[in-house]
């Protein structure tokens, strides 16, 4: 969160605003009237710590740590309700998956831990099955992000299997290879 | 009217009674999906989160699969449907992007011009099947039944990705109408509610599970409170949260929620008088109340 | 009494019958003393409403009206021009206004009719006593007077000279142009301020029909409505227009300097030759120089003589002196403009204490290309900022200074930041409380700077301070300022400090004001005939108003409220004659002591004190019967026409003496 001090210029990252802007989807980002219609249209507006149209003043005034450091990137639902209604057309959502990265990347997502944990399993399954299997995902991120609270989990679990929805046997796909060899190749190539 | 159909990791998992629904009634419309060969996960909003070239290139390679065969793709799920049509117009829109993504298939051997169309199940059934198609072929008219629409929010936004908007019909990220219209061409009544295409929190229902369920717990009591029946979505995640998370709505606010949450083909199939177990209703966590029961066996 | 009085009492859909008991009213208005007729109907204002009155006066049923509707200001009018029509005169029509001050203030129907029944019978007793004026005309001058030569003056002036109408343009300063001529660029187009200026002072300076009376002042207005007695001090130029080509030569060689010297490069922030004979910028109209006598060497110790020296025409005349000119014109516009806030007031922005905090004027001229630094942006030590903040709202929006809202601020703000993006590499950083961008474009503009790296920061400025708390600070101006949308205060250091000062009515204003009769609101600014329908004129008829001296505005409002203004008087003048109100004031000469009393209270000027018969008389071209003078002669001399004492007797009487029984209702 914000410290209450006199916040200096040569604390602030000026570069923040260019790195975000450069990115695919970003390029609205500048045009910004903090007319706050996204933390309004927000669901999860009054839970984060900064509302998204907070989020984007900390960006234009070079508060780095603070948004990546925040909880409002891994509140995000990615309903879009923002992005539709904002009268600058900035794509907020794809702003906040940037942020998400970013914070994952340099290890600033501390307030979004659990949501890390269950985005990097999701990912290892699907470059390992080529699909996702909701059943391994499960059992992975409980292990990891909450094993004191495995409990918790169990009676919807069972609803799902007691209903014949929970399938035990991940499923490969054929070609695991190819899509192996383009994983790699973006690899090379680096992201964005 | 010939499809490539890419079901959608969940569809074959959490949402097999979708799937079973959709096996059941797509004949009777005239509809014939054929499943995109060796498909693989979308990404869902996970993968971009972490990775974003990667994400688009996992989902590219499904579109370069589906482009050989020249047919709309059509998917049942709201969240593969938004990353590809994501992937289709950041494709169309970065040309460096563009170029990074044409390597990376090539790669697998593969490529991809940018010509898959990407389109929601809902879409083909309201309007390559039509309205009037529909209601000619109701043999049980859902008379009584009071349903209301949940559309959610990945099919219908954000538009500049073309979500919601298919040729012929356009619909509004806050007021869409296509289901609406669905289910009064089936005979039963639609139900007015505000809470339609709000967000039900499926992404934050590991993580922040309790935020998640408020978002349910808002959803289900606008319905209840407008006289539903039950609930009709379309997105399986969506159907996942409001009908096997429902119990623990109740326990944790107090509430008394019990409102079956059905996918729109299991309506269709149920006014196409198709058995219940076909159409997969026997999977549902909030089984068909009496009431329910009662209305559609008047019916 | 042989008086015959109609009443009609109107509904006004529901709202006034909704509250008032209609019926009753109707058969109260009956059993009243010289009442024939009474009719109710739904509007009396639509056309069978008012062909109901006039049918009843050429029947010869009335010889008197009284229409029991809404408030005179709505439809006095309309109800006059119905009895003129029937052969009735007007001044036999009263109105009872049982809408604005009946129906719609009360709630108790039982005694919103016993007061709509108590303002009727006050209405027919006044009736039965009132008396036929007649109306009267006076012709119109078609000459107009305007007042300043900013955009304003020019395009009034122009508007009506190329109507075929003779118009005197009178400006202060040596050259028209106004603010306008010291400006680069104009937002949001960013067109050449002087390059779609100039050619409308040439086209002034040309016209035949208009004589321009450059390096004056108004001195005295006289007359009223279409008969204006004007007197114009032309100041002493020093120089013979006729003989003088422009040449230059004078303000090359003076030695004597109008302007302080600073001893660094922002010395200078003039646009045209800073010496004691001097044209104020190089596209001036007309071309001819004026010696600064305040500054002049010559003048001052009568020790120089180069200007004459120097003037091949010979056209220097040191001994010229004041002319007084007098004219007659029929209509008058205001055009008077305004001046810059002065920010040394706020101690706390340091204007006048750092060299590099400059105000928005010194700025302009400091960007304009015939500008002494070139068009550069400059510090005082001759270098280029490598950061600018840009401060909004100075003395604007601040009860310390000026309350309102000065409204070219904000748009001129964002045209800086947009120049200073193009000509240097400096971070720019804007500090505003709220962006109001609400002209044509002007919101597009926004949003293109919002894409030019522009650091926008929501916050109005604490202070510029040169306290340096860390090393980057060192030998910065320092703004501090609380980043509102962050919620954050932060300190920024910066090379160059622009302050976007406010307008305010021009110093000059007050006096001329007072000259046409114009009343100054408190905000300074001219106070218009109505805020909203009649932005233009002003309480005295055939003075308008156009341009910033009604209050701040932007070059395209100013231009549109010019030639409103110019259209509204040529509607004057094609008219010929202006009819004159008849309900006048008239003094009993018999009576009247000679006191003068009313000579200075009257708020129209209207009456003079006759020195031959010693007695007051009334203009009744300037009357506008509003009764002061009525109620402040101590002779009791002075009636007002339409207003006579037993005449309002009357009508108090039917208010307190009701037949309603309900008596006293007067609020």
């Amino acid at each position: 969160m914000l410290k209450r001090e006199v916040v200096y210029e040569s604390v602030l990252d000026h570069d923040f605003l260019d790195e975000i802007y450069s990115l695919p989807g970003g390029q609205e980002i500048k045009k910004c009237i903090q007319c706050g219609t996204c933390s309004g249209s927000c669901p999860q507006g009054a839970v984060m710590d900064y509302a998204p149209r907070k989020i984007f003043s900390l960006i234009r005034a070079g508060f780095r740590d603070e948004v990546l450091e925040s909880n409002t990137i891994w509140y995000c639902s990615s309903c879009y309700t923002c992005a539709v209604r904002c009268p600058k057309e900035i794509k907020i959502t794809d702003v906040m998956y940037a942020l998400k990265r970013i914070a994952i990347k340099e290890g600033k997502a501390k307030k979004g831990r659990k949501a890390a944990i269950l985005s990097n399993n999701f990912v290892r399954l699907v470059n390992k099955y080529g699909r996702n299997h909701e059943t391994e995902l499960m059992t992975r991120y409980i292990l990891f992000a909450e094993p004191h609270h495995a409990f918790n989990f169990i009676p919807q679990g069972w609803k799902l299997f007691s209903n014949g929805r929970l399938p035990i046997m991940p499923h490969k796909i054929k070609n695991i290879d190819q899509l192996r060899k383009i994983l790699k190749k973006v690899d090379e190539l680096g992201e964005i | 009217m010939k499809y490539t159909y890419y079901p959608g990791c969940s569809v074959k998992a959490t949402a097999n009674l979708y799937q079973e629904s959709i096996d059941s009634v797509t004949p009777l419309l005239g509809i014939e999906l054929e499943e995109l060969e060796d498909w693989n996960c979308c990404g869902a909003t996970a993968y971009m989160s972490v990775r974003e070239l990667m994400s688009f290139a996992i989902s590219a390679r499904n579109l370069a699969l589906a482009e050989k065969h020249h047919r709309d793709i059509v998917t049942p799920c709201s969240a593969c449907y938004l990353v590809l049509k994501k992937t289709n117009q950041y494709f169309a829109d970065y040309p460096n992007l563009r170029k990074k993504l044409g390597q990376a298939l090539e790669a697998g051997g593969l490529s991809y011009s940018g010509n898959t169309r990407v389109r929601h199940i809902l879409n083909v059934i309201v309007n390559d099947v039509g309205m009037e198609k529909i209601a000619g072929l109701v043999k049980k008219k859902l008379k009584g039944l009071n349903v209301a629409p949940y559309y959610g929010c990945q099919i219908v936004r954000p538009h500049y990705y073309g979500c919601g908007a298919d040729e012929e019909n356009i619909d509004d990220p806050d007021n869409p109408v296509s289901m609406d219209r669905l289910i009064e061409a089936t005979g039963a009544t639609c139900v007015k509610y505000s809470m339609k295409t709000k967000c039900c929190g499926s992404s934050l229902m590991g993580t922040e599970e309790k935020q998640a369920m408020k978002l349910c717990m808002e959803i289900l009591a606008d319905a209840e409170s407008n006289g539903a029946h039950c609930i009709v979505t379309i997105c399986p995640l969506c159907q996942m949260n409001l009908d096997v998370y429902q119990s623990k709505v109740n326990r944790l606010f107090g509430t008394k929620f019990n409102i079956p949450v059905i996918y729109f083909t299991q309506l269709i199939g149920l006014a196409l008088d198709r058995p219940a177990k076909e159409l997969g209703l026997g999977r549902l966590a909030v089984k068909m109340t009496r009431p329910m029961k009662q209305i559609l066996q008047g019916a | 009494m042989s008086e015959r009085i109609g009443v009609y009492v109107c509904h006004c859909g529901t709202n006034i019958a909704g509250k008032v008991d209609i019926d009753e009213v109707v058969e109260f208005a009956k059993g009243l003393d010289d009442v024939t007729l009474v009719r109710e109907y739904k509007f009396m204002c639509s056309d069978p409403g008012q062909s109901l009155i006039q049918k009843d006066i050429e029947d010869g049923l009335i010889n008197r009206v009284v229409v029991a509707s809404c408030s005179p200001l709505m439809h006095e009018k309309t109800f006059r021009n119905v009895c003129t029509r029937g052969g009735l005169n007007e001044y036999l029509f009263t109105m009872a206004n049982i809408r604005e001050q009946c129906s719609w203030v009360h709630v108790d129907v039982e005694r919103t009719t016993d007061k709509a029944k108590d303002l009727i019978e006050a209405a027919v007793r006044r009736t039965r006593l009132q008396e036929p004026l007649t109306k009267r005309e006076v012709p119109i001058n078609p000459r107009t007077l305007v007042i300043g030569g900013g955009i304003a003056g020019i395009q009034a002036a122009l508007d009506l000279a190329d109507a075929g109408k003779n118009v005197v343009l009178v400006e202060k300063e040596p050259s028209i142009g106004g603010h306008m001529a010291k400006f680069d660029k104009t937002f949001p187009t960013l067109d050449c301020s002087a390059c779609i200026l100039t050619p409308k002072m040439v086209s002034v300076g040309q016209h035949e029909n208009i004589e321009l009376m450059s390096w004056s002042e108004v001195e005295d207005v006289g007359g009223y409505v279409g008969n204006f007695n004007v007197t114009v001090r032309k100041k002493a130029r020093y120089v013979d227009v006729d003989l003088c080509n422009g040449c230059g030569a004078c303000w090359e060689k003076c030695p004597g300097t109008r302007v302080p010297r600073k001893g660094n490069v922002h010395e200078k922030l003039s646009l045209g030759p800073v010496t004691s004979i001097f044209i104020p910028f190089m596209q001036a109209v007309p071309a001819i120089p004026v010696i600064d006598a305040e500054t002049c060497i010559r003048f001052k110790n009568g020790k120089c003589g180069i200007c004459a020296e120097v003037c091949e025409r010979n056209a220097i005349k040191y001994d010229m002196e004041d002319e007084l000119v007098e004219f007659e014109v029929g209509n008058i516009i205001l055009a008077t403009g305004f001046q810059p806030f002065d920010p040394a007031q706020i101690g706390n922005y340091g204007y006048g204490i750092f060299d590099n905090v400059l105000t928005a004027v010194e700025f302009e001229i400091m960007n304009c290309a015939s500008g002494n630094t070139g068009g550069n942006i400059l510090m005082a030590d001759g270098t280029e900022p490598k950061s600018i903040g840009i401060v909004h709202c100075v003395g604007s929006r601040d009860k310390n200074y000026n309350e309102y809202c000065s409204r070219v601020c904000c748009m001129y703000a964002l045209k800086y930041a947009h120049l200073i993006k193009e000509k240097i590499d400096a971070e720019v950083y804007d500090f505003y409380i709220d962006m109001r961008c609400f002209g044509k474009g002007y919101e597009e503009f926004y949003d293109r700077l919002l894409g030019e790296d522009v650091r926008f920061v929501r916050g109005k400025v604490a202070e510029v301070t040169e306290v340096h708390l860390e090393e980057a600070e060192r030998g910065k101006l320092v703004v501090k300022v609380e980043d509102t949308l962050v919620g954050s205060i932060r300190r920024i250091p910066l090379d160059m400090v622009v302050l976007c000062t406010g307008l305010e009515a021009h110093e000059t204003l007050p006096a001329v004001a007072n000259l046409c009769n114009v009343s100054i609101g408190k905000d300074g600014f001219v106070i218009e005939k109505h805020p909203k329908l009649g932005p233009v004129a002003t309480a005295t008829d055939g003075v308008f108003i156009a341009g910033a001296c009604q209050s701040p505005k932007d070059i395209p409002d100013t231009v549109a409220q010019a030639s409103a203004a110019s259209s509204a008087v040529l509607s004057m003048i094609t008219r010929e004659k202006i009819e004159i109100e008849s309900a006048t004031a008239e003094v009993n000469e018999d009576k009247c002591s000679g006191c003068k009393i009313c000579n200075t209270l009257c708020p129209y000027l209207a009456i003079k004190y006759d020195e031959e018969k010693g007695v007051s008389v009334v203009n009744e071209a300037l009357c506008k019967g509003c009764g002061t003078c009525v109620a402040g002669c101590p002779s009791n001399a002075i009636s007002a026409k339409h207003f006579q004492n037993n005449q309002i007797l009357a009508e108090i009487e039917g208010i307190l003496r009701s037949s309603s029984g309900q008596a006293g209702i007067l609020a």
